[in-house]
């Protein structure tokens, strides 16, 4: 299609004033929200009590499900792509599923499941508590950002074939060998760049976390519900502001460092 | 090839002495893998879900209709389809049009525009509904009010699902051979001609990909929507916020059944897209 000129500009203004009022315009307000009083205002309202335990419960989910997704997510594209079995297009649309439900039902499940009226409910009974508390915090963070890692390391594992992995085993190296030198290398950016999208979505996910959470300021709030309840519950809007701005510092860290794996990984292959 | 010991001419033969070698080498991780990777997503993923079908249907096929039967549970799911139908066919029309002017057009900070694209995906959802609300709320520094309105819900909306239609046709629209279309032009078409007759049809199933899987999250959805949407009962409440104040009040087998029902549209809209994408593509198969 050739276009004209005029046609071409107008089209183009189009394009950027929508994504001007619907995404820039709301970021830049926020920040200079944010940082009108100075930058200390903004930094009293993130080292309160209550911002640094949400911080560090934050940080504290990442740091529990981050490893578990690594192993389990490896273990399972391992399989998905060097087992040959039946039924694999079914364990292939189990592990996409997490995409395709809200996380409001994801905390709804996970209440009706291991909730004191659920099915695994007698747990509760032996002292182990798991939804108000930390570890349903944990199975929710999990279930949402399970397709990450598998999803990143499944075609890298297929680019590279099996043929290094077997010369390997020709040459007497044991599976945890062959695991270690051959396979992992191979595979670290996928897998770095599957570990940066759990990070993010563990770091910014609500809805199924909030289901789940006993929401008690300074004790079992992660960094998004303190940004829900200051603005909900404490009528706070610039420290609601303040911690949203945090989040958001997080979210364009992660932008970049997936711009970087992106060139790597291209690179790489 | 990897078998160094025969070398079999028919491909179905030497895809058997492949399998063989493979079920043997360290690669693979074996029947104990495959059985850790089940039981590990049956946990996780199944067992809630399965927790959650069962318990919307406690009181029977009766009992599942009468929860989403009742009053504010139907208009929930009406108000959430219809939002999200509207914020689908927008996303259609301007995410088509936004990639077509990132691929087509050239412009200084044009990169920086295509960074923008992403955000939606790496910001938190609640901080999109704070973010959408110090523009369109009480502090609104233009005046605009979209708090707790339906259009509130649909600019949230918007937001979030940004991407999926932008960057599932870009990839296609850069794939798209411009020769084709000067070969049209020459010919004496005009561009609507052009449009309608060589770019669209090749465009159609993204575009489609794109407003499905925007259209799957939008039901879904609730961080973004909850501050900006209010949630006033058969106005702007949407299905996911009804879902979350069921459970409060114990009400589970009504939590459960719209949970269902949302999961349910879910997976016929992913299906539908993913039989309508095999077909397309079968027919490029045979057309090429």
């Amino acid at each position: 299609m050739i276009l004209t000129r005029r046609t071409t500009l107008s089209l183009r203004v189009v394009a950027l004033t929508y994504l001007g009022i619907l995404v820039a315009l709301p970021i830049v307000l926020i920040f200079f929200r944010t940082f009108e009083d100075g930058f200390g205002a903004f930094w009293d309202q993130i080292t309160t009590p209550a911002a640094i335990s949400a911080l560090s419960l934050s940080l504290l989910i990442v740091a529990i499900v981050v490893p578990i997704n690594v192993v389990f997510g490896i273990v399972t594209a391992l399989a998905l792509v060097r087992g040959r079995f039946r039924g694999r297009g079914v364990v292939q649309a189990i592990v996409d599923l997490p995409f395709a439900v809200s996380p409001i039902v994801v905390g709804a499940s996970l209440i009706l499941l291991w909730g004191s009226g659920g099915y695994f409910g007698f747990l509760e009974s032996t002292g182990f508590k798991v939804i108000f508390a930390l570890p349903g915090m944990i199975l929710a963070t999990i279930f949402v950002t399970l397709p990450f890692v598998v999803r990143e390391v499944e075609p890298v594992l297929h680019e590279i074939g099996e043929e290094q992995e077997q010369a390997a085993a020709t040459l007497g190296a044991s599976r945890w060998q062959t695991f270690w030198r051959v396979t992992l290398p191979a595979i670290r950016w996928g897998l770095t760049y599957g570990v940066v999208l759990t990070v993010a979505r563990s770091l910014g996910e609500f809805g199924a976390v909030i289901m789940v959470s006993a929401g008690i300021s300074g004790e079992s709030q992660t960094l998004t519900l303190l940004v829900h309840s200051r603005y909900i519950d404490d009528h706070n809007t610039f420290g609601a502001y303040s911690a949203s701005t945090l989040l958001m510092v997080l979210a364009l860290i992660t932008l970049l460092a997936m711009t970087v794996l992106d060139q790597k990984r291209t690179k790489d292959v | 090839m990897a078998a160094p010991t025969t070398t079999p001419a028919h491909p179905a033969a030497r895809a058997a002495s492949k399998r063989r070698l493979s079920r043997r080498t360290a690669g693979g991780v074996g029947p104990i893998g495959l059985g850790v990777a089940t039981l590990w997503l049956s946990l996780i993923v199944l067992a809630p879900l399965a927790a959650i079908t069962i318990k919307s249907f406690e009181n029977g096929l009766g009992g599942f209709v009468d929860a989403i039967d009742a009053p504010a549970a139907r208009a929930a799911l009406l108000v959430t389809l219809g939002v999200s139908l509207a914020v689908a066919l927008i996303n259609v029309v301007l995410g088509t049009l936004i990639a077509w002017v990132l691929v087509r057009d050239d412009f200084r900070g044009k990169s920086l525009v295509n960074a923008l694209i992403d955000l939606p995906f790496a910001l938190p959802t609640i901080v999109a509904s704070i973010v959408l609300l110090s523009l369109y709320g009480p502090q609104s520094p233009f005046d605009i009010q979209l708090n707790a309105t339906r259009p509130g819900l649909v600019v949230a909306l918007l937001f979030v699902t940004l991407p999926f239609v932008v960057r599932s046709v870009q990839p296609v629209l850069i794939e798209l051979d411009r020769e084709v279309e000067q070969a049209a032009a020459s010919l004496g078409a005009s561009n609507l001609t052009i449009f309608r007759k060589i770019v669209l049809p090749t465009l159609a199933p993204a575009v489609l990909g794109g407003a499905g899987l925007a259209f799957t999250r939008a039901i879904g959805e609730y961080g973004s929507v909850v501050l900006i949407g209010g949630g006033i009962p058969k106005e702007t409440e949407v299905a996911s916020q009804y879902i979350q104040k069921q459970i409060e009040i114990d009400r589970f087998v009504n939590a459960a059944a719209v949970s269902v029902t949302l999961l349910l549209i879910a997976f016929v809209v992913l299906f539908t897209l993913r039989t309508l994408g095999g077909r397309a593509a079968r027919r490029e198969e045979h057309a090429g």
